[in-house]
């Protein structure tokens, strides 16, 4: 057969997820012509910038075998702590700097979901539930719960910053924002972070079997502790991108949407019980949400009907793969 | 022998070790040549587990001098010991299921040299010289879950051998193989050993590697009890040393199986299982399956209790057909199967003594779903008592208890629904010698009340004992169908490996 | 037997470490606010205040005793809520005789709870027929149960209720609030059927060991759907609860209260990993959480610090219960 397809190509969920997207492109076209053209895909792109980001956190967290809860809470403290700090002391920071603040910041909370986790050996779900709280609550009991508009100047050049812009033929307008650029160099760092390292691949191995990467000599414990601090990292990178993009800090945003973002990598293939996830399947996964989200309506199906389709997409993206292992496993004896 | 001690790989010296106040090892002394391969054998709970894990660093010893690689090694722990060239292979093999073959054999290699990046190409190059060491071709991108389970062990000595290992302790290496997959085992050890790699089997059962061993030590509640070369031992006289005691040839049951059919089995079959099983069980009757892993006997004996749904075939009781691959329907149809691994499969172990009794009996004592609690414990108790469970207290959880009565409280939730069936897989498994011929007499006991009884083993010795008939599996089919009382344990040996 | 923790005497319990908190923390509160926090009007407004999720976390605690999850209570309790309140304000006129009202109050009920069951029954296929895990079932079931009563409500809010509607969740009987009486009717329903039950034993014996349940013949597939047709049935009551407290049903009610439903759970010692769980230890942890919550807004505490304090309290709770001290001596041994 086709030799440069992988064995499993038919069966994987990167396939399945990619075919609905090009079936959705399809009808919506079809129904829209203007539907293809650049200016939804700069669209589409810019809502996928902090949800990408995001979700590539969450993949890497699935993979070492846990799951998180906390980043959403982790995102919206580093961006509001960040720019609050920032308002004090230096307004007129230039943003990397206060992008870098927020990522520390991100790193930090993260820290603390790791040693939980990773020195306690508490379990994920349950840590990053009760960090979810405290992160939150503590936002907005002790650094504020006001929406600020008026952001460091920096943030708003930032947020202004282009790589592409311009209006087709047709007289439609498109951009690229910067923010695009962050989102490629989070995949491309967590790529080589998970192909080209040591660490990616024990990231792995922990996710196949804890107990024989103990055996093998791997420091799960580290390990653990990276992950959950690099996925702190990133919240605090997309917190800061979406509070400059969406030129407001506002403490309520972001929460919430972390059991979207955990379903969008679920879609992508990425499994529950740790030790499978691509950056691929998790890309195609926020793609398709972020297409349910925004363009349901094209197809013909009303707004109000997105929540029941991102769900039914949810239950067949995992229920497909989860009947299919069930009649192997029966089938198997 | 001082010179033995120098060229020794390793080298225990009255070695003890101590939980809380139970002596696991005592004064042990335990020397490996480079090239050597040693049998340790032993019985559950006989120390022979903990003499390896001292070895491979996991645990201290409490007491006694560690040499290895000509070193004397005062703090030990399994990132020393594996830079030693000590490596384990466990029963499970530790390997990385959705890793690739190169990787799973590469990983702690790469591990041992502070590698921080991955490189794809010298981790396929440092497996695919480990595989061609042992001769063996497995694709190297495949992903190790789907490899069967002896291409999982060649990984597993290829990952050891790749990391230089001087010494390879493999933990019952044999136990999932075929009789030819053994073979092959056995020429990639003699390979080995000609290259100086020691290697240390840890099995109680010892048949397969006797051959390609050196030298057999055997543990005993802590102490060594044997060693010497394996030429002078057999499977008679290791079982003497492990037990302490000959296991006293038990006449095959005087009980005769009543005259009635109660199960009739016809054109069983299961695509990559088994083919055509056929077989009739009397009332009263003890119905042997043996045949090595693999051959289809576990299935057959789950399909017969619902767990694994046949593709053909009939099952019926009193000539009334059951619906298959239905749990439930069969043991509403009061057939009872005790499963081969009571930790995973047959107990609920957090649980207590009295509950992993009585969810057999829920149904029987639910009025409208509420159920009369005092009944259900009360029958429970009886039920122990009566199977002489040694409990403290029925309300402890049933992992506190030691195998054999683990077995019984098994055996107990069965027995409380009055089976007409009883399947027994593997009844004595790590089970000690003396609850061992207790559950024999059970079985027997069993049969005289009428039960039919189905014992699926390997065990020879405990067919013999127990059995009517036995029928013997290759392949997922019945090649023989013996009496019980005339055939020889090498008669039925030999037809077992054949 | 049923009754007892495996392994612990009484007083390692978790149950009786969460009896001693929540002791504590009325103790605590009743000390520093003790004229505002013992007044009758605040333990009134107290018993007024938890019911509704409590019963989310009575919902959540038997989906947990299975080793599972069920993230679509409060979908399910909104879903029921919005047909419940759709019924009432499409055939039951608010200038309507209490005598007629009541009866189109029970048929709303009973339509709610039914939908409730039918939304446990999807989700109990998903996870037994599908063999979905359960935290990704009923996550993506509660997004379409939520879905729908977006599309059902177009997102506002359901609202325009006959006066007798109030009586679910405003009214007090015999001079005990009416939720508080429907949680603890709940409550006690919840514990004997886990205890004294056929159905409960399997549930628990199942969550210590699916495996082993299956070698002993149990009917797990049935068993599972019973599991979360009462998760559904209990979210149904919650949302009718939350429906009429708030005099009004819509779609993003109580979402909050998701993760405050599985906190309470986990708090109250109910082993995530299915096989334990009591619901004694759900109620005083229920407890502690109230009175934690409105001794602090005694104190003038915000809501968001709460939130914090819940969270709090989750993580010392779990680090207290599962030995984690010894967990993080072994994680820093140098050998592991």
């Amino acid at each position: 057969m086709t030799n440069w397809l992988p064995k499993d190509f038919w069966t994987r969920n990167e396939t399945l997820v990619a075919g609905v997207i090009i079936a959705f492109c399809v009808l919506a076209t079809l129904s829209d012509p203007r539907f293809f053209t650049i200016t939804t895909v700069s669209d589409l792109l810019r809502a996928s910038i902090v949800i990408g980001i995001l979700a590539v956190g969450a993949m890497l967290v699935l993979v070492s075998g846990g799951i998180d809860v906390s980043f959403t809470a982790i995102a919206v403290f580093a961006m509001y702590a960040s720019t609050v700090f920032f308002l004090a002391v230096w307004p007129d920071a230039p943003w990397p700097l206060i992008f870098v603040v927020s990522i520390l910041i991100g790193s930090l909370l993260g820290a603390i979901n790791g040693f939980f986790i990773a020195f306690l050996g508490l379990p994920t779900l349950i840590v990053t539930l009760g960090t979810l709280s405290i992160f939150r609550g503590f936002l907005l009991t002790f650094i504020g719960s006001q929406r600020i508009s008026a952001l460091p100047p920096s943030m708003r050049d930032f947020s202004r910053g282009v790589l592409a812009r311009g209006t087709t033929e047709a007289g439609n307008f498109y951009s690229i924002p910067w923010a695009a650029l962050a989102l490629v160099f989070v995949i491309v760092l967590t790529w080589f972070i998970l192909k080209k390292t040591m660490l990616g691949r024990s990231i792995y191995a922990i996710g196949g079997s804890v107990e024989s990467a103990r055996r093998i000599g791997i420091n799960v414990t580290w390990t653990q502790f990276f992950v959950y601090v690099y996925v702190g990292a990133l919240a605090g990178l997309a917190g800061i991108i979406h509070g400059s993009v969406g030129r407001m800090a506002d403490p309520f945003s972001l929460v919430g949407l972390e059991l979207s973002v955990i379903a969008a990598v679920v879609l992508g293939g990425a499994r529950l019980i740790g030790g499978y996830g691509t950056l691929t399947g998790t890309l195609l996964g926020v793609a398709l949400i972020v297409i349910v989200q925004n363009s349901l309506i094209v197809v013909g199906i009303p707004t109000t009907w997105q929540s029941v389709t991102i769900g039914i997409l949810i239950l067949l993206g995992t229920g497909v793969p989860a009947y299919r292992a069930k009649r192997a496993a029966a089938r198997a004896g | 022998m001082s010179s033995e001690r120098d060229t020794a790989f390793v080298d225990l010296r009255a070695i003890t070790k101590r939980y809380a106040g139970v002596t696991a090892l005592d004064s042990v002394d335990f020397t490996v040549q480079p090239g050597e391969a040693v049998c340790l054998a032993g019985e559950n709970g006989s120390g022979k587990s903990t003499l390896i894990k001292i070895i491979s660093g996991v645990e201290p010893a409490t007491e006694g001098t560690i040499r290895i690689a000509g070193q004397e090694r005062r703090t030990l722990n399994p990132r020393i010991s594996a830079a030693a060239g000590v490596m384990v292979i466990f029963q499970d093999f530790s390997l990385f299921p959705n890793l690739s073959v190169a990787e799973n054999i590469a990983f702690a290699t790469q591990l041992s040299t502070h590698e921080r990046f991955y490189k794809a190409h010298a981790t396929k190059e440092i497996a695919r010289k480990a595989l061609e060491r042992i001769g063996v071709e497995i694709d190297l991108d495949t992903r190790v879950e789907s490899l069967p389970v002896a291409q999982k062990q060649l990984v597993a000595i290829c990952r050891a051998l790749a990391s230089q290992a001087q010494l390879i302790i493999m933990d019952e290496p044999t136990t999932a193989l075929t009789e030819k997959e053994v073979r092959r085992l056995q020429g990639i050890i003699r390979m080995l050993k000609e290259e100086g790699v020691a290697v240390i089997f840890v099995s109680h059962k010892l048949a397969e590697v006797l051959e390609v061993s050196e030298k057999v030590v055997v543990l005993r509640n802590g102490k060594k009890v044997a060693e010497g070369p394996a030429s002078e031992f057999d499977t008679k006289s290791l079982t003497y040393h492990m037990t302490g005691r000959d296991v006293p040839e038990v006449p095959p049951s005087d009980i005769m199986p009543g005259a009635e059919t109660l199960l009739q089995v016809r054109g069983l079959s299961k695509a990559g299982a088994f083919e055509d099983i056929d077989f009739d069980l009397k009332t009263g009757e003890v119905l042997g399956i043996t045949g090595l892993l693999g051959s289809g006997r576990t299935s057959v004996a789950k399909a017969l209790f619902g767990l694994v749904s046949p593709d053909a075939g009939s099952i019926s009781i009193d000539g009334k057909t059951i619906p298959t691959g239905d749990p439930q329907a069969a043991s509403e149809a009061r057939i009872g199967y005790v499963p081969e691994d009571r930790l995973t499969e047959g107990l609920f172990l957090n649980q207590s003594i009295v509950r992993n009794v009585a969810v057999g009996r829920l149904d029987a004592h639910a009025n409208g779903g509420w159920l009369n609690m005092s009944a259900l414990v009360d029958e429970a108790a009886e039920w122990l008592k009566r199977l002489k469970v040694k409990a403290p207290d029925i309300e402890a959880p049933v992992q506190s208890l030691s195998g054999g009565n683990q077995q019984r409280v098994a055996l107990a939730r069965w027995l409380s629904r009055a089976p007409r069936v009883l399947i027994l897989n593997g009844p004595s498994v790590g089970v000690d010698v003396g609850s061992k011929a207790d559950i024999h007499d059970i079985v027997r006991d069993l049969a005289s009340k009428g039960i039919g009884v189905i014992v699926i083993s390997d065990d020879l010795p405990e067919l013999l004992a127990t059995c009517h008939r036995i029928l013997v599996m290759r392949d997922g089919r019945i090649i023989d169908a013996l009496d019980g009382k005339t055939v020889s344990e090498d008669d039925l040996a030999h037809r077992l490996a054949s | 037997m049923a009754a007892h923790a495996p392994t612990k005497s009484t007083f390692a319990s978790p149950e009786f470490r969460l009896l001693v908190i929540a002791v504590f923390v009325f103790a605590l509160m009743a000390v520093l606010s003790p004229d505002r926090f013992l007044s009758s009007q605040n333990l009134i407004s107290m018993a007024f205040q938890f019911p509704e999720f409590a019963i989310l976390a009575l919902a959540m605690t038997i989906a947990m005793m299975t080793g599972g999850i069920d993230l679509s209570v409060v979908g399910i309790a909104n879903l029921s809520a919005v047909a419940a309140a759709m019924i009432l304000t499409t055939y039951a006129d608010p200038a309507m005789p209490a005598s007629q009202s009541v009866l189109w109050l029970a048929i709303a009920i009973a339509v709610a709870i039914a939908i409730g069951a039918m939304a446990g029954l999807v989700n109990g296929s998903l996870v037994a027929f599908f063999g979905l895990p359960p935290i990704l079932a009923t996550l993506g079931s509660g997004l379409v149960f939520t879905g729908f009563a977006i599309a059902m409500t177009g997102g506002s809010a359901v609202m325009g209720f006959p006066d007798t509607v109030a009586v679910i969740g405003n009214a007090k009987l015999l001079g005990i609030p009416v939720p508080l009486v429907i949680f603890a009717l709940l409550a006690v329903l919840l514990h004997l059927i886990l205890t004294r039950t056929a159905f409960g034993l399997r549930v628990t014996m199942y969550g210590a060991n699916p495996l082993a349940a299956l070698y002993a013949a149990i009917d797990i597939n049935r068993m599972l759907l019973k599991v979360y047709v009462i998760a559904g049935m209990f979210a149904s009551v919650a949302g009718l609860i939350i429906m009429s407290r708030a005099n009004s049903a819509k779609a993003d009610y109580g979402s909050s209260y998701l993760l405050l439903a599985v906190l309470i759970a986990v708090l109250g010692g109910v082993n995530p990993y299915g096989g334990y769980g009591r619901v004694i230890g759900v109620v005083l942890a229920v407890l502690s959480m109230q009175f934690l919550s409105s001794g602090l807004n005694m104190l003038q505490v915000s809501n968001f610090a709460r939130e914090l304090i819940w969270g709090a309290l989750l993580i010392l709770v779990m680090v207290i219960n599962t030995n984690a001290v010894t967990a993080l001596r072994a994680s820093l041994k140098p050998s592991k």
